[in-house]
């Protein structure tokens, strides 16, 4: 198996009785990158997402996350990897600290270091002003940041973030993205980026992958794609024009 | 293991920060006092001026003859504390989206399952274990009599006793709260078990007993007969965990119960003389007689979380 790959994932399945949610799934992701993954609703992302962490059983086929494979070292993965999952939910009595210290406790992360840890992740994400409203209180947006903060808390490797600006307004979802950009280039986190907002997962991926009904149909950087898709050519397409292209063919 | 402490530690906050709580404790505050203080008041009149009968200490909890005591509130209503406490454990968490969140965490998943119980639990053993000591208090105060070794014994037994009984029925409400997704089906059908064994069951014990083995006439009825409806009528009812844990609390609270007893047998004579030659049983034998039905309930409460702990462990939690 490829050594630099991050994230590694063979001939991935997963049957629910007679249905497959994810077919036949290959796919690499670098160290360092955003890899944005691509799909309609209910094409098997989260359960990818799922099995990758652990919180799954493939039915067949082989993962290794940071070399590690789930099925036996969930745990250790868990450490690793941070994982925002779709429509996030809060203890609404708690306020942000709070939240932030069950978290912490959940990670093995206590005392004095705790708080400072806190402190400075409700910093980066930009929430420190209302660090002592209940969640409950909190906008959409500030949800979502806050359970960015959670998965920071942990120092991750890799973050999964799924669906992150769903029904955000184009602001939140904006301030979102560049928050992620910017946690992958100063704190070298690799992201795997699911969403089907193409604008916002064109402007910071470096690779994506297009997965349509339980298949990975192509995978690569948006260039590549397009040249394949498209033929040599010198124009630009943008990631809307060659996702439906392949939405198209299947 | 750190996992399970963060987990226990955030349920107990919430559990003794809890609206349901306060509301559950108040109640059973308030009718530990009534029950006892009644029950004091009683003792005080009928005693003065006689020798102190033994055990008198404990009639504080379970004054024989009286209509409404401690022992048979918790008995009838004590499910009742742990059903409330764990009907929504798991799929609260669910609903609001935190349960995937918590074991997307580096902790095994059980220790999302034990710290509930376990909190639950220790609510339930705080709650218990006050009420016991405040009753105590209120004893010394009303009657001015000192518990002997022996009565104390007895009251931590029955607080053994009481805790895994109301822990079984936290386990059921646990359970249904894994089972269904839904916050009010789970309440609804812990509730409506609740309801099953602990009333209906005895009815249809009488009601089964009579048409297997029917009882005409009382009075020129045959033993065997007897017998026979009044052994159908016993085990059925002992399906009911309410009914055992009332045998087991009652023989451990009133050491006088004859635990033999069993009145339909004995003529007028017998009966008589059985009650002249009474004493109480020592604790040992006590204990000894109400062994089965504690294995029972430590049973019941381990298989309803063992039940709980597999559903649990092979679910697949997505949201």
């Amino acid at each position: 198996m490829n050594q630099e790959s991050i994230i590694e994932a063979r001939g991935l399945t997963k049957n629910y009785g007679r249905q497959t949610a994810v077919n036949n799934l290959s796919f690499h992701v670098e160290e360092g990158e955003i890899f944005g993954f691509l799909g309609p609703n209910g094409a098997g992302k989260t359960t990818t997402l799922l099995m990758l962490l652990g919180l799954s059983q493939p039915s067949k086929g082989d993962v290794r996350v940071c070399g590690l494979n789930p099925v036996r070292r969930s745990r250790d993965i868990k450490k690793l990897v941070g994982y925002l999952p779709e429509n996030v939910g809060f203890y609404g009595d708690m306020d942000a600290v709070q939240s932030l210290k069950y978290v912490a406790d959940l990670n093995g992360i206590n005392g004095q270091g705790a708080m400072d840890k806190i402190h400075e992740v409700l910093d980066e994400v930009g929430l420190s002003e209302n660090r002592t409203k209940k969640v409950e209180a909190y906008s959409r947006g500030m949800k979502q940041r806050l359970g960015v903060a959670e998965v920071l808390l942990k120092d991750p490797e890799v973050m999964f973030l799924d669906e992150p600006t769903l029904g955000l307004d184009p602001d939140g979802a904006l301030r979102l993205i560049d928050l992620i950009q910017s946690l992958n280039s100063e704190r070298k986190i690799t992201v795997l980026l699911s969403s089907h907002n193409l604008y916002q997962v064109q402007k910071v991926s470096h690779r994506v992958g297009i997965m349509i009904n339980g298949r990975m149909v192509a995978q690569g950087s948006i260039d590549e794609l397009a040249r394949e898709k498209f033929g040599l050519g010198d124009e630009k397409y943008t990631l809307e024009e060659i996702y439906m292209k392949y939405f198209q063919e299947v | 293991m750190q996992g399970l402490l963060a987990v226990y530690r955030k349920e107990l906050a919430d559990h003794f920060s809890s609206y349901r709580f306060i509301i559950l404790f108040a109640l059973i505050a308030m009718v530990g006092f009534i029950t006892s203080y009644m029950a004091g008041i009683n003792l005080r009149e009928n005693l003065g001026g006689m020798a102190r009968p033994k055990f008198v200490f404990l009639m504080l909890f379970n004054l024989p003859g009286a209509l409404f005591s401690l022992v048979q509130f918790v008995a009838f209503f004590g499910p009742l504390i742990g059903l409330v406490l764990g009907f929504d454990a798991i799929n609260r968490e669910r609903a609001q989206g935190t349960l995937i969140k918590l074991i997307s965490q580096p902790i095994y998943r059980d220790a999302v399952i034990n710290g509930k119980f376990l909190a639950g639990v220790t609510t339930i053993s705080i709650m218990l274990l006050s009420i016991v000591l405040v009753i105590s208090g209120f004893g010394l105060i009303l009657l001015g009599i000192v518990p002997g070794m022996e009565e104390i014994w007895r009251l931590i037994v029955y607080l053994i006793i009481s805790i895994f009984y109301i822990s079984f029925w936290l386990g059921v409400s646990i359970l249904f709260s894994i089972v269904f997704r839904s916050i009010a089906t789970s309440a609804l059908t812990s509730v409506a078990l609740w309801i099953f064994l602990s009333f209906f069951v005895s009815m249809g014990a009488s009601v089964l007993a009579n048409s297997v083995a029917p009882v005409e006439d009382q009075g020129k009825a045959n033993h065997e007969a007897l017998i026979r409806n009044n052994h159908i009528k016993e085990s059925v009812s002992l399906i009911s965990p309410m009914v055992i844990y009332s045998k087991a609390s009652a023989i451990i609270i009133d050491p006088t119960q004859n635990t033999t007893k069993s009145l339909i047998l004995m003529g007028p004579m017998e009966r008589l003389s059985a009650s002249r030659f009474q004493n109480p049983l020592s604790l040992g034998q006590s204990v000894f007689v109400v062994f089965p039905h504690l294995i029972v309930l430590v049973a019941l409460c381990f298989i309803c979380f063992a039940v709980s702990y597999l559903v649990f462990m092979t679910q697949e939690i997505r949201t």
